[in-house]
């Protein structure tokens, strides 16, 4: 499958403009809770959800507001679930950690590290049995995860069912504060995972044409049978990991060497050079972000809240009384 | 429906139906397939259904439980079979995490329509990995169902309620329940609902599993001395049922619950808080408990059956109950 | 009075003067911080629903803290006053009303008055069926009152035969004291009306009577009594208390209490006496180890006994828990006396009054014995009734043969 660049940058821009008025919007007390933003790793999922059909399913960490958004998750209704509002994606429940939409089969937003792979497992399964044909289920986690069992038994069951999953690691480097070298004993992410027997591979996280790249080889091979397949991208947040992170763990210098690789800026040179956009465009494509997350914001506000009446909704499917 | 079925055989009948009925449902767990199942629950289902539908797992409870609620949210209806209750401990994050809390968190979006089934315990000298009574952590949890068959009728009619159900539903078979035999009646039964196992006016043994048998016998005992005890089988831990335990105490002023559990902060505790507060002006003595002693269950005979709620316990706090005392230590005292 | 440790062996806690005792109130204090008691001293006189009873104290020691407020009613195994090595110079103003003041206080708003303890369900009964649970001594658990026990206080019959009750009906004086007799007498009438209600209820009562021929007896007191001054002199209930607590030395399965679904034989024959007091009520001081006591001794006691509660003046050491309780009221013109036992004894012994009625001996109507000098040449006799009613928890048909046999009253030790 074929990648519309014009369409990551554009991608990436409006994860970018999402992501920054959000810590402003903390700031501000309009978002509260753990916020966890997405600056510097937008290509990641710029480039690999407009490769997802809409009949696959994918599910991402609690670092997802740009992989919602890309999914088609509309920015107003994501920005009133960070809100609180009832018009959120999750009715005010999840906020900004769980994001969900069952129409996208976008299964969350999941907030423990690791949680969620077994999960994919499952929906691959049952894809499989009901014999939904190329269908895969992409699941988005970060390396901090691939210490945890879940990782291991989730990846160890795709392998052994030969199931059509496409395992996305988002290597930052920092799980919350520890780095990877003093978390993992083989830093080699994909070399780790190849060790259960399927493709793995790393990337350039911070290169879209690189993911998009590797994205469209994994997806062909899954899509025809070939089982899972593991995908490091290699990345960096610009920002610490949640609000109320003081950064202590990495150095100033290192997060400024990285920032000089900003993923939307290289991409965007890199696209004008080759006459796919111009700096009109690429201007347009932020003022059309800023206007479409402003209008989030406006309607977020004007939400309403979720009546305290309706506190016991959706725990089981029982009418509570 | 014949007499003399199993526990075990209405559960595996369960199944089989299910599985017949529905091509959506599989199950899916370690040693289900080949082995039959460690209680052997699922022997013959392999070759019936074959390997994708009665599907083997690795020891990982945390990816195949997982795998489960990722089926379920897919469209399949899995059931899920883990080995005890003990090792579902390794699989807390998805159950507690993740099955009860979908629906929730996303809005109301998702239903998670899996079953678990899971055995728990004592009295087979499996010692403290594999004999634990712990449903009562599950029955904490909002978003779960907790089950516990305590006859072969519910064992054979839980399951498909449990199927039907569009949220998670925890089975909880009672390993000393398996040979038991009984009639599985007509069906269908319901998932909610506590059922008074036989009627008294003195006092309202309230017991759940395994110790529902011990309850009955224990009711029995007392019939000869001339007292009327009421038996109720809470069947269902979450929801409790929690009418027709105020409906029984209104009755008979007196209760006592009995729980293979130990007694700290467990479903003991729970059920006679409930009764207390529905029904503290009926009660003519406290709500006693009778549970498990508070130690990791021994392997050795005597020290397990030691370590239980046995017949003669529950007679014995049910006569302190009868005369206004209270039941003291769980009414197991060990020093 | 904020909780504080309290050493045991410095504490002396309200007694049970009895079973049925379970609560109590000090109407006054005997004794002040700084004095020196010794064992056996009247530290207060404690109202309780059958009497005010002098309580003694079982320590020596010097009173360090009077830990009960005058008039305040508590439970039994209330710390009542705390004892020091020696005289401390100096205490806190210990809380210590005087009677008088306690007097003036209408009782319905002394603090501290407090219902026993009762069931849930049993306190809703009781508003129901308008009992009032303050007058209840409950089969459960530290005495409480359970329903079963308020049912059978609704349900019980008034016990005429071990309680009389006055038959006029007596307005309460208004002032303190009279309110607190009316209170009192009332209360003890509910008391007995439960304990009896109790007794009828848990104790299956078996029922004997003899009728004895009192003419030896009679005889040999008033040979005894020929020589004495009046003071001195000996009166039947003295010979019948002496007979009973012989009859029970020798049929142990007779003396003693069923607790707990078991008899236990008390290691002495401690009789209680049925003591009826003039306004009205019963109360059953105890005359200790009876069967070693000689009959002269048992005649003072009772003569004490009598007094002392007729004037409400108890001690506490007799009102302790008898092993067998002997009625005699006869003395009120009673020709038998069916009794209630006592729980939890196990046998209850009556006498009827002596009654000069026809008698057969050895067959024959109208036979005279010589020796007899006073009583009418005819075939009359002086007769007596003597009923012992058992608990069949402890005593059935064989027993009874073997114990009942024959009383042996005809010759009391002396």
């Amino acid at each position: 499958m074929t990648v519309d660049r014009r369409q990551v940058l554009d991608n990436m821009i409006r994860i970018r403009v999402f992501e920054e008025r959000c810590a402003e919007l903390y700031g501000q007390s309009k978002i509260r809770g753990f916020l966890h933003l997405y600056i510097g790793e937008e290509a990641i999922a710029a480039a690999i959800l407009p490769q997802l059909r809409s009949t696959d399913a994918f599910l991402g960490t609690y670092r997802e507001h740009g992989h919602a958004l890309i999914r088609g998750v509309p920015a107003g209704s994501i920005m009133a679930e960070m809100f609180g509002k009832a018009t959120g994606c999750s009715g005010g429940r999840g906020g900004s950690m769980h994001l969900f939409d069952a129409s996208r089969r976008f299964y969350g937003g999941n907030a423990i590290v690791g949680g969620h792979l077994p999960l994919a497992v499952g929906l691959a399964l049952a894809d499989t049995m009901a014999n939904r044909s190329e269908v895969v289920t992409a699941c988005f986690f970060g390396e901090g995860a691939m210490a945890e069992g879940e990782f291991h038994e989730s990846i160890n069951l795709a392998a052994l069912w030969n199931l059509p999953v496409l395992f996305c690691c988002e290597n930052n480097r920092y799980a919350m504060g520890t780095s990877l070298a003093s978390s993992e004993s083989q830093t080699d992410l994909a070399l780790k995972a190849s060790a259960y027997g399927l493709p793995a591979w790393t990337v350039d996280g911070m290169d879209p044409d690189a993911v998009a790249a590797a994205t469209a080889k994994a997806l062909t091979s899954i899509r025809g049978g070939g089982g899972p397949v593991f995908l490091e991208c290699k990345t960096y947040r610009f920002r610490p990991h949640s609000m109320f992170d003081p950064d202590l763990y990495r150095p100033a210098e290192e997060v400024e060497e990285w920032k000089q690789r900003d993923p939307i800026t290289a991409f965007a040179e890199r696209l004008t050079l080759e006459g796919v956009v111009d700096a009109d465009v690429v201007d347009a494509m932020w003022d059309a972000a800023r206007d479409e997350v402003e209008r989030a914001v406006v309607e977020a506000e004007a939400a309403p809240f979720e009546s305290i009446d309706r506190l016991l909704d959706h725990v089981t499917t029982q009418v509570r009384s | 429906m014949r007499e003399g079925t199993t526990y075990r055989e209405a559960m595996r009948l369960a199944i089989r139906e299910a599985m017949i009925a529905d091509e959506r449902v599989f199950v899916m767990g370690e040693d289900v397939a080949d082995y039959g199942g460690t209680y052997a629950v699922t022997m013959g289902l392999l070759e019936e259904f074959g390997p994708e539908r009665i599907r083997n797992t690795p020891l990982s409870e945390s990816g195949f439980v997982g795998a489960g609620i990722g089926a379920a949210l897919g469209g399949m209806r899995p059931i899920v079979e883990i080995m005890t209750v003990n090792f579902s401990l390794l699989a807390l994050d998805q159950i507690v995490n993740t099955a009860s809390t979908l629906r929730h968190m996303s809005g109301g979006q998702f239903s998670v329509p899996l079953v678990i089934r899971m055995t728990t315990g004592a009295g087979r000298q499996l010692a403290a990995q594999h004999s634990h009574s712990l449903e009562c952590w599950f029955a904490h949890v909002p978003g779960l169902k907790v089950v516990a068959p305590a006859t072969v009728e519910d064992a054979r009619w839980m399951l498909p309620a449990a199927l039907a159900d569009p949220d998670p539903v925890i089975i909880f078979e009672h390993s000393g329940l398996y040979p038991m035999t009984g009639s599985m009646g007509e069906g269908p039964v319901d998932l909610v609902s506590a059922a008074v196992r036989r009627a008294g006016s003195d006092l309202t043994l309230v017991a759940s599993a395994g110790m529902v048998p011990k309850a009955l016998a224990a009711a029995d005992q007392l019939e000869m001395e001339g007292l009327s005890i009421e038996v109720i089988d809470l069947r269902s831990l979450r929801p409790l049922d929690r009418s027709a335990l105020q409906r029984s105490v209104e009755r008979t002023h007196r209760a006592l619950v009995v729980d293979e559990g130990w007694r700290s902060v467990g479903l003991s505790a729970e059920v006679a808080a409930s009764i207390t507060e529905s029904c503290f002006y009926h009660l003519d003595a406290p709500v006693g408990r009778l549970a498990s002693a508070e130690v990791p269950i021994p392997y050795a005979k005597h020290l397990e059956e030691a370590a239980i709620p046995q017949v003669d316990d529950i007679v014995a706090a049910a006569r302190m109950v009868l005369g206004g005392g209270m039941v003291r230590d769980g009414g197991i005292v060990h020093a | 009075m904020p909780d504080r440790e309290l050493d045991r062996h410095d504490v002396f806690a309200l007694p049970s003067l009895g079973a049925d005792m379970d609560f109590g109130s000090v109407i006054e204090w005997r004794v002040a911080p700084g004095d020196t008691v010794n064992r056996g001293d009247v530290v207060a006189v404690v109202e309780t629903e059958k009497a005010d009873i002098d309580v003694e104290i079982w320590q020596d020691g010097t009173v360090a803290e009077l830990l009960l407020e005058v008039g305040r009613e508590v439970p039994v195994g209330t710390p009542m006053l705390r004892l020091g090595a020696k005289a401390p110079e100096s205490v806190s103003t210990p809380p210590v009303q005087t009677p008088a003041a306690t007097a003036s206080a209408p009782p319905g708003e002394q603090a501290g008055i407090e219902a026993p303890l009762a069931s849930p369900f049993a306190r809703a009964r009781a508003v129901e069926l308008g009992i009032d649970l303050r007058g209840l001594s409950g089969t459960g658990p530290g005495g409480a009152v359970l329903v079963a026990d308020v049912e059978a206080a609704a349900a019980a019959p008034t016990s005429e035969a071990i309680a009389p009750a006055s038959t006029t009906s007596r307005r309460p004086e208004i002032s303190g004291d009279g309110v607190r007799s009316a209170k009192r007498a009332e209360g003890m009438r509910r008391a007995i009306a439960e304990r009896m209600a109790l007794a009828n209820r848990d104790i299956p009562h078996y029922q004997l009577d003899v009728d004895v021929d009192l003419g030896p007896m009679l005889d040999a007191l008033e040979r005894h009594n020929a020589s004495l001054p009046i003071g001195e002199r000996l009166l039947p209930a003295a010979m019948f208390l002496a007979a009973a607590a012989s009859a029970a030395a020798a049929h142990p399965e007779c003396n003693g209490t069923w607790i707990d679904g078991g008899f236990v034989a008390a290691p002495s024959v401690d009789l209680a006496v049925a003591i009826s007091l003039r306004k009205g009520g019963l109360v059953t001081p105890v005359i200790t180890a009876a069967d070693t006591r000689s009959t002269t001794e048992i005649m003072a006691l009772l003569k004490e006994l009598v007094t002392a509660a007729r004037s409400g003046s108890l001690k506490s050491s007799w009102m302790v828990d008898g092993s067998l309780t002997v009625t005699n009221l006869g003395d009120n013109g009673a020709d038998r006396v069916h009794g209630v036992v006592f729980p939890p004894q196990v046998a209850l012994v009556g006498f009827g009054r002596i009654k000069s009625r026809p008698w057969a001996v050895d067959g024959v109507v109208a036979i005279r014995p010589s020796s007899v000098r006073h009583w009418p040449p005819t075939i009359v006799r002086p007769m007596a009734w003597l009923a012992v009613a058992f608990s069949t928890h402890s005593l059935d048909d064989s027993n009874n043969r073997r114990s009942h046999d024959r009383p042996r009253i005809d010759h009391a030790h002396d």
